[in-house]
């Protein structure tokens, strides 16, 4: 039981918060904007790497960095908002979502060229993991979850309790009938990026602390930020992030020895569950699963 | 002087145009009612107004100013409402969301905004913590009315505002648009239902094809047998 708990239960809700944060963030574009996103998961790699310069311009650890890794974030989205979606407002989705998949490929392109391919890490060294008991929990894991939580909690406020929350909302119903009810439609969309980079650049930061930083980090887990956006209704950024852990959690436990002391599945495996997940959703719940239940 | 004056417009959608050359006038107060066979550019006429539809030629003037193609999202703060005939509501919002959406160019009068829109609608208050889209038809219309009845605004055009709703909604309708026009708000509407709608016009316009056919004080255009004839099933 404490095996379970320790290696597989506490990782798999740490890797579905970081799924839930880039899920959430997907969600909102697609519902405010109408587009699959592709530029979400280096925007998540921008962050990440933005959060890395300040650790190493100012010596700060990564989790006060966290506000330099959205500073550098919401620029980007913008200026791609600028250049290619902000022109392409009333095209087709798919021309939006292959032209988001080209900006998430410049944005890559100027990562390796700054950086390079070699994978790097914030330098926290090994931190001892705190013990209740005989829980143990990597103190990163618990900041993760915490630094979720907390994100989600605001993103929850933002959309649930301010007029520009139910504004992007109104956006999301109906953009037209929004438009006749005076929301200024060009400010809506600028406040969507620079949540949606905010989201992004936490959530790449988070998973740059839990593994370490690639110039594919962000675009390895896009796919599971859409399953697990899909699987909680596309457009929902509440049921995004329910998918996002659902989503980590049965990645990690997909390779716990459930029988006869064999891993359920080879880790190697453990991405494919993802997709498993999403193909069973589509199949069979194509509105997500939390659609109708209030 | 009118209120709402519109002359020669011409637009559409893309390159067709559905309006050729329509006229329109509405005084302050008064009911207008839009009648017209399907195509006739009813529709399209108000979307025009609301900024929603590109005007090639002609003037529209509200309140003495040029609003053609002005953005749809100024309309608002201009005393100008607009209650779309489908997708009315934002359904995913609550009753009462969707109605402080109506204000919201001006979130000071929201709290006062919903207290008027309840007396006018009653029903809507105990319904305020329901999503819009868990509504009937006629409560739906409801909440698109009482949300561009908001800020109170000097003309609200609902477009077709009793389609596919039963009897007694309709009746309910009309006396409502009687009520908010005696408040003081002149109403411009498109009816299919056009003898009880021309009933309570002010005045009313026939469009056939994009272009005015008649128009005359909504009584006298019902009493008119060419116009009964033509457009009014006999």
């Amino acid at each position: 039981m404490l095996e379970l708990l320790n290696f597989y239960l506490i990782p798999g809700l740490v890797l579905g918060a970081i799924y839930a944060l880039a899920a959430a963030g997907v969600s909102l574009v697609y519902g405010v904007m109408r587009f699959a996103n592709f530029m979400h998961g280096d925007m998540m790699t921008w962050g990440a790497y933005a959060a890395l310069v300040a650790v190493l311009a100012l010596g700060i650890s990564p989790w006060v960095a966290l506000p330099f890794a959205v500073a550098a974030t919401i620029p980007v989205a913008w200026a791609a908002d600028a250049a290619f979606f902000g022109r392409l407002r009333r095209a087709a989705p798919a021309v939006l979502l292959i032209s988001s998949f080209g900006a998430a490929l410049m944005i890559r392109a100027v990562v390796y060229f700054v950086f390079g391919p070699t994978p790097q890490n914030y330098g926290q060294g090994l931190v001892p993991p705190l013990l209740f008991g005989e829980v143990r929990i990597q103190q990163r894991h618990l900041f993760i979850l915490a630094g979720a939580a907390l994100a989600a909690l605001a993103l929850h406020l933002l959309l649930a309790r301010t007029r520009a929350g139910r504004a992007m909302r109104a956006m999301a119903d109906d953009p037209d009938l929004a438009r006749v009810t005076g929301v200024p439609v060009a400010g809506v969309i600028r406040l969507t990026w620079a949540v949606a980079a905010a989201l992004a650049a936490i959530a790449g930061t988070f998973l740059a602390i839990d593994t370490e930083l690639t110039p594919m980090l962000g675009f390895n887990v896009l796919l599971a930020a859409f399953a697990a956006a899909i699987l909680g209704g596309i457009g929902r950024p509440w049921g995004a992030a329910l998918g996002g852990l659902l989503l980590g959690l049965a990645e990690e436990l997909s390779s716990y020895p459930f029988l006869a002391g064999e891993p359920l599945l080879q880790p190697a495996y453990k991405t494919a569950v993802a997709f498993a997940v999403l193909v069973l959703v589509l199949i069979f719940r194509p509105q997500g699963l939390f659609r109708g239940m209030g | 002087m009118s209120l709402l004056e519109a002359r020669g417009v011409v637009g559409g959608y893309g390159e067709a145009d559905i309006l050729h050359g329509v006229d329109l006038t509405v005084a302050p107060g008064q009911v207008v009612v839009v009648i017209g066979p399907n195509g006739a550019g009813k529709s399209t006429l108000m979307k025009a107004v609301a900024g929603l539809v590109r005007v090639r030629q002609g003037s529209i003037r509200f309140g003495g100013e040029e609003i053609a193609n002005r953005p749809a999202e100024g309309m608002v703060a201009r005393g100008l409402a607009y209650v779309p005939q489908e997708r009315n509501v934002f359904p995913s919002l609550t009753v009462e969301e969707n109605l402080a959406m109506g204000a919201f160019v001006r979130p000071a009068a929201v709290a006062e905004g919903i207290a008027r829109v309840h007396a006018i609608f009653p029903e809507l208050r105990e319904k305020r913590r329901v999503p819009a889209g868990s509504l009937s038809g006629g409560q739906r219309q409801m909440v698109a009315v009482g949300r561009a009845l908001m800020l109170e605004p000097r003309l609200i055009m609902l477009d077709e505002p009793t389609a596919g709703l039963s009897p007694r909604f309709c009746g309910l309708i009309f006396d409502k648009v009687r009520e908010i026009a005696a408040g003081g708000t002149a109403v411009l509407m498109v009816e299919q239902n056009a003898r009880p709608a021309l009933a309570i016009a002010d005045r009313g316009v026939v469009l056939a094809m994009g272009r005015n056919r008649a128009e005359d004080a909504g009584p006298a255009l019902l009493a008119n047998p060419e116009i009964g004839r033509l457009f009014l099933g006999g």
